[in-house]
């Protein structure tokens, strides 16, 4: 455990849930792009001093309050619903269980429904095997899996993202948490060739490049609050919002004081998909449009738009 | 060769809470019962199908869900263990089915030929969803009929309803033309709910009853009004109300699954058989069944 009794968490990583960059990195040459960002995440991952791999999984929705993968070791082979043509995706995941039964009671204690599954044959989601297949293929590292309840909205999420914290910093574990999503996440609806797969609109590819912006500027907090915007821009309306901003933000501490890096941007079948990472960091507080100096404190208005642009 | 012919059309709903209730052998997970309005019905149901001479049953089910175009099983046999994503408490059944890869692979062809997207499942690793085989094992628990899955392709959400009703609508047309032409009588299913709002919160023990009641009045209401418009033959009205519906009440209708098969039975104007409605984990669920033969429909409730 650190110091001040925070989490440590030592970068996040965002990427795409699709399966092209783990079953067909060849057939288009943005896939290879997705495939070898995913490979320099797994190195960094390989060479951080990780406890755990913490993924929420936009693919895997929940009803029943918020599921915790706690099976000791996750094995079967996943075929996805759309893409079963590409092949089978044989996966076993060692999950840690302490990690997943200490974030059931730490989510309870903050009003959260919740509770951990642990059963042979239980169906993982797409984007969590992608995931861990490619950040995490030799289970160097244990991880755990976090569902995506399909009605919770802002403050649940955001919550959920503070149980997280709260049972890093209980278990003193260093992590990297990882969130599954697309950015655009509407696909071409008929069958292309993947050699000919572009964004779905000018408009998706723009909105997810302003995305990138933020990312890259280290933003997290103001794409948390970007969140409703961008659900109602980009995002097929399947749930109530678009949640893994929030919960990332959360998890990562609400602030807009990371390094961030976009490895890569592509197509994937149309949707946007981007392998991006954001590490924590020190000395740039207060100097983003909306970024704020204390979050606990207030010390008055910084006064950004008197300062203009010259100064 | 005769003509082939749909049989009868069920509206098969597919909480994996039924099964687990009725603890047949293929669940792990054990019961003390419950939810007996609709599992009665749905045993009404079955010995009702015994007595109907029929070579397959083709379900469509929400819980394969395509964003690419309609999906078809495509090969003959499928044996694994289906658990479910949001109930892994309740339903880890061991399946073992067979698949009517030639009607399945007409549909497709039929389909496709009417321009709709379509896709052949042949990978064998592939995990059969729960929504089938709840209804399947509820509907014909001997498990002795070829089956054939069809996918929903997520049109509502990409689109709206009332595309979905205009898709779902020619996919329904084109597998009722593919079973006319393949001589074979058949079963259709249409797996889902109607009003499909759950709790976010399960009881301690699921099957206390003292805990199950609909999640709001309104759902309640909606639910009985399209209900009753199945009662008095009216489908094409209970389409044409499908969008609002769907959207006012979180219906599972949303799938396409009750367009399709209403579709393809031509939109009948004679009573569907009502077999018992009950709510499961707040969401509304009603059994029935268009039986197209005069001489065999009855009244049940």
């Amino acid at each position: 455990m650190s110091e001040s009794n925070e989490p440590e968490i030592l970068f996040g990583v965002y990427c795409p849930p699709h399966p092209q960059p783990l079953l067909s990195p060849d057939a288009n040459a943005g896939y290879a792009k997705l495939r070898a960002a995913f490979d320099e995440c797994r190195r960094r991952i390989e060479e951080s001093d990780a406890d755990i791999i913490l993924v929420y999984s936009t693919t895997w929705a929940s009803i029943i309050g918020h599921q915790i993968q706690a099976l000791e070791n996750a094995v079967w082979t996943h075929v996805d619903d759309d893409f079963h043509y590409l092949g089978s995706m044989p996966y076993e995941f060692a999950i840690d269980t302490e990690f997943a039964h200490a974030m059931k009671e730490n989510s309870e204690k903050r009003g959260l429904e919740a509770r951990t599954v642990e059963y042979e044959g239980f169906p993982l989601d797409t984007g969590s095997v992608v995931a861990l297949q490619l950040l995490n293929p030799d289970n160097r590292i244990p991880s755990c899996i976090l569902s995506s309840n399909m009605y919770s909205n802002r403050a649940e999420t955001i919550v959920l993202g503070k149980a997280v914290r709260d049972t890093l910093a209980q278990q003193g574990k260093k992590a990297v948490v990882v969130v599954v999503s697309s950015l655009s996440n509407r696909m071409f609806t008929e069958h292309i060739d993947p050699a000919e797969d572009r964004i779905h609109s000018q408009k998706d590819d723009d909105w997810n490049r302003k995305i990138l912006e933020f990312f890259g500027d280290g933003r997290l907090e103001d794409l948390s609050q970007l969140s409703r915007d961008i659900h109602g821009q980009i995002r097929v309306q399947k749930v109530v919002a678009y949640k893994p901003a929030w919960w990332l933000a959360a998890t990562m501490g609400q602030h807009n004081n990371y390094d961030g890096e976009v490895l890569a941007y592509e197509a994937l079948h149309g949707s946007g998909g981007a392998v991006i990472t954001l590490t924590p960091a020190s000395g740039s507080v207060g100097d983003k449009e909306f970024d704020e100096d204390d979050v606990e404190f207030y010390r008055g208005d910084r006064n950004v738009l008197d300062r203009g642009m010259l100064e | 060769m005769a003509k082939g012919q749909i049989v009868a059309g069920c509206l098969a709903p597919h909480p994996p809470h039924l099964v687990y209730a009725d603890n047949p052998p293929q669940n792990e997970a054990y019961s003390e019962g419950g939810w007996e309005t609709l599992r009665w019905g749905y045993q009404r149901l079955a010995r009702k199908l015994k007595n109907i001479e029929y070579d397959a049953i083709v379900i469509f089910t929400p819980h394969w869900q395509t964003y690419i175009g309609t999906h078809f099983l495509g090969l003959p046999q499928f044996k694994s263990k289906s658990v479910d994503p949001v109930f892994p408490n309740l339903f880890r059944y061991n399946y073992d089915l067979t698949v009517d890869v030639d009607l399945a692979q007409a549909m497709h062809d039929e389909a496709h030929a009417e321009g709709i997207i379509t896709k052949m499942m042949t990978n064998p690793d592939f995990r059969v969803d729960y929504g089938t085989i709840t209804s399947c094992h509820l509907l014909n628990p001997e498990w002795d009929k070829p089956i054939v899955t069809i996918s929903s392709n997520r049109n509502t959400h990409y689109y709206s309803p009332e595309v979905m009703v205009e898709q779902a609508t020619a996919l329904g047309r084109a597998c009722a033309k593919a079973i006319e032409e393949s001589g074979k009588r058949v079963v259709l299913v249409a797996s889902h709910s109607l009003s499909h709002r759950h709790f976010v919160e399960e009881a301690p023990l699921p099957e206390d009853m003292s805990r199950e009641h609909i999640y709001n009045h309104s759902q309640y209401v909606w639910d009985m009004k399209i209900i009753n418009m199945m009662r008095e033959g009216k489908s094409r009205e209970v389409i044409d109300i499908m969008p609002e519906f769907t959207e006012q009440t979180m219906a599972e209708t949303e799938g396409g699954g009750l367009i399709w098969m209403l579709g393809a039975m031509g939109y009948p104007e004679f009573s569907a058989e009502i077999y018992g409605y009950q709510s499961v984990i707040g969401t509304g669920n009603v059994i029935a069944c268009w039986d197209p033969n005069d001489e065999t429909r009855e009244y049940v409730l």
